[in-house]
């Protein structure tokens, strides 16, 4: 499973923005599952994947994780501002939504922040790259590891 | 690694090259977005804004007759009843179909919930996790087992693989196989409202059957008392309802629908309280059998916080970006994806060698020998437009092969390879042109003829055994049905 030979064209982990696609499609990548041991809420499993072993202290995984689940968390709780909210849409015939962005979408624009700031501060120094886990569904989180190319299975 | 009995064959272009280029830039600027390469067969309108079930015949049904009913319900009746009666009446009829035409819009215009398929990298990691050890030694191959097994809240589940959309299904989730994709909390597919109902749209579906049944009764009462009144100015009863024939109309399209309408919404309602689906209840997924106690986990708790989560609770985010812009390098993974959906046994395990230099191209190797999947990718993204896997045992007749396989078809030349190579990032631009011809080049409807070919998902998606147990355990046949008939 571990390294194979480097990419040529992977000098640039220190600049700003995502990489490009072409760069992070030829690299090995893991994924973190969803949990559902606490019903079909969004939730990531905590697990940390051998694969980051020694690319990445343990904690600054979990507190990625664990800022994740909460403020996934956080979009799905239902307070009464949420029920209100709903409501309030229910009795405009659901025409409020056309105009009000809702508590869902705001939290997932901090996530997207969130992730922007993780990366700048902690993955891309390291050589890897997280991507927004609403890119891919909702389902997994994932982790490029720029410099690491995908190991071919025989 | 592309099994063996898989040729790779380019597709025959209908045009000449030279006179296909100008044709595909006036289409290039068509493709922009990212749902004219949704995967699923969803209908699109109005540039990804609306989208619906491919089929929507029906759609137009309902619509039609409920804006036909209220309509000659406003023209005949509304006038004299609100100077009969009271004016509230046509203010009040109006406020129920604007609220009804609204959720109903709202139904079958929206996203359901669809979950976005897996990336090929993310198929290749779970196919890599699942994988039974021995697979690779023994002749006859066996595959990895299908199903994953959690727990939620004490109860366990079940998660089965999709082999369309190359994940594990999360819990409460379905493939709809009319429009072909996994929705999450699937209820069913209604083709009333021309869409899946889940976990999206469903308060907005349930909003609509509710006041649907409201309207219906309302408009049922009006036409009927319109009647009585007419023919309480002693005449005969038939004169009154030649007076006005319109409210017998309307009064019996009511009166047929209410009642079906009126069950639908007490169904919805217990599914509701108790935070069930229609999927979930046809199948009796939380009914007792063989003894042991089941429950709904997801339910929480009491009748009010169900329905306060599921009708007004935070309303999640549609998880396919479909006004999103594409960006040109999506096209590679799409020749990818291409591969991966017509290899049924290798499906996602698509290896990635490292990026081949410039000096590193095959020396024209066979054609039939099948070519690494990497090569591939970074070839010319024109040639990889026009070509389609094909198993050559297929009997698909919409699969195009045409006589002569000659090499310089499928094999680049190495100054193709360099002028197009896209990994290289500075020249990413300038191969913008070409990637985004590509695009147009590879239509939706072609990947779509390509599952529907290989047959995969419909041999494999219906869900097998654990319904069919189920059904028996409860001795109903309704277990067998897909709920996709459910209005």
């Amino acid at each position: 499973m571990k390294a194979g030979k480097t990419l040529p064209n992977n000098s640039a982990h220190g600049d700003m923005g995502p990489p490009r696609v072409a760069q992070t499609q030829l690299c090995m990548k893991v994924f973190v599952q969803r949990d559902y041991s606490d019903g079909t809420t969004v939730k990531f499993q905590n697990f940390f994947p051998p694969e980051l072993e020694g690319k990445l202290e343990r904690a600054l995984f979990e507190n990625t994780i664990g800022q994740l689940n909460a403020y996934f968390r956080e979009a799905e709780k239902g307070t009464c501002s949420t029920y209100c909210e709903g409501c309030m849409a229910c009795l405009t015939a659901y025409l409020m939504y056309i105009c009000a962005q809702t508590h869902y979408e705001k939290c997932l624009r901090k996530v997207a922040k969130f992730v922007q700031e993780q990366n700048e501060r902690v993955y891309k120094p390291k050589g890897l790259y997280l991507t927004n886990p609403v890119e891919r569904g909702l389902r997994v989180i994932e982790i490029s590891i720029l410099d690491q190319p995908v190991v071919s299975r025989t | 690694m592309v099994s063996a009995d898989t040729v790779y064959l380019p597709v025959s272009v209908d045009l000449p090259q030279e006179a296909n280029h100008s044709h595909e830039k006036a289409k290039m600027t068509n493709v922009t977005r990212k749902w004219e390469l949704f995967p699923g067969r969803n209908k699109f309108c109005c540039d990804g804004r609306i989208m619906m079930a491919p089929q929507t015949s029906v759609f137009f049904v309902t619509v039609g007759l409920i804006v036909g009913t209220c309509s000659l319900f406003f023209a005949f009746d509304c006038p004299f009843l609100a100077v009969r009666i009271t004016p509230a009446i046509p203010v009040v009829g109006a406020v129920l179909f604007v609220f009804v035409m609204s959720s109903l819009l709202r139904t079958s215009f929206s996203d359901p919930g669809i979950i976005p398929r897996a990336t090929p990298d993310e198929a290749a990691y779970i196919e890599k996790q699942i994988e039974v050890p021995n697979s690779t030694n023994s002749p006859t191959y066996r595959p990895p087992p299908r199903t994953k097994e959690i727990t939620i809240r004490g109860q366990t589940v079940k998660l089965k693989y999709c082999f369309t959309c190359k994940i594990f299904r999360p819990p409460r989730a379905s493939h709809c196989s009319l429009c072909d994709n996994c929705v999450e909390r699937f209820d069913h597919h209604c083709p009333w409202v021309g869409n899946c109902v889940g976990k999206r749209n469903y308060r907005y579906f349930y909003m609509f059957i509710v006041s649907l049944a409201f309207l219906c009764v309302f408009i049922l009462a009006g036409a009927v008392t319109h009647i009585i009144l007419l023919a309480k100015e002693d005449r005969p009863y038939f004169e009154a309802v030649k007076e006005s024939p319109a409210s017998v109309i309307v009064a019996l399209v009511c009166f047929f629908s209410v009642w079906s309408v009126m069950g639908l919404a007490g169904f919805h309602t217990y599914l509701t309280t108790s935070n069930q689906t229609t999927n979930e209840d046809i199948k009796g997924s939380f009914s007792s059998k063989r003894g042991q106690a089941s429950y709904n986990p997801y339910s929480r708790g009491n009748i009010c916080s169900n329905c306060c989560h599921i009708l007004c609770g935070p309303s999640p985010p549609s998880l396919i970006d479909r006004r999103g812009m594409v960006p040109p390098e999506v096209w590679e993974s799409l020749a990818k994806e291409s591969t991966v959906i017509s290899n049924n046994r290798t499906y996602g395990a698509v290896p990635h060698p490292p990026q081949p230099q410039v000096n590193g191209l095959p020396n024209q190797p066979d054609p039939k020998q099948a070519m690494p999947s990497d090569i591939r990718c970074q070839s010319s993204p024109q040639q990889v437009a026009g070509a389609v896997l094909c198993q050559p045992s297929a009997q698909e007749p919409g699969c195009v092969r045409p006589s002569v396989e000659s090499p310089q078809e499928i094999l680049l030349t190495p100054t193709d390879f360099i002028k197009n190579r896209p990994s290289d990032l500075r020249d990413a631009e300038l191969d913008l042109d070409e990637v985004t011809n590509a695009v147009a080049n590879l239509s939706a409807s072609r990947l779509r003829l390509l599952q529907d070919t290989t047959m995969i998902e419909s041999a494999l998606d219906l869900d097998s055994l654990e319904e069919s147990v189920s059904s028996i355990d409860t001795g109903s046949q309704a277990g067998l049905l897909k709920p996709k008939e459910f209005p």
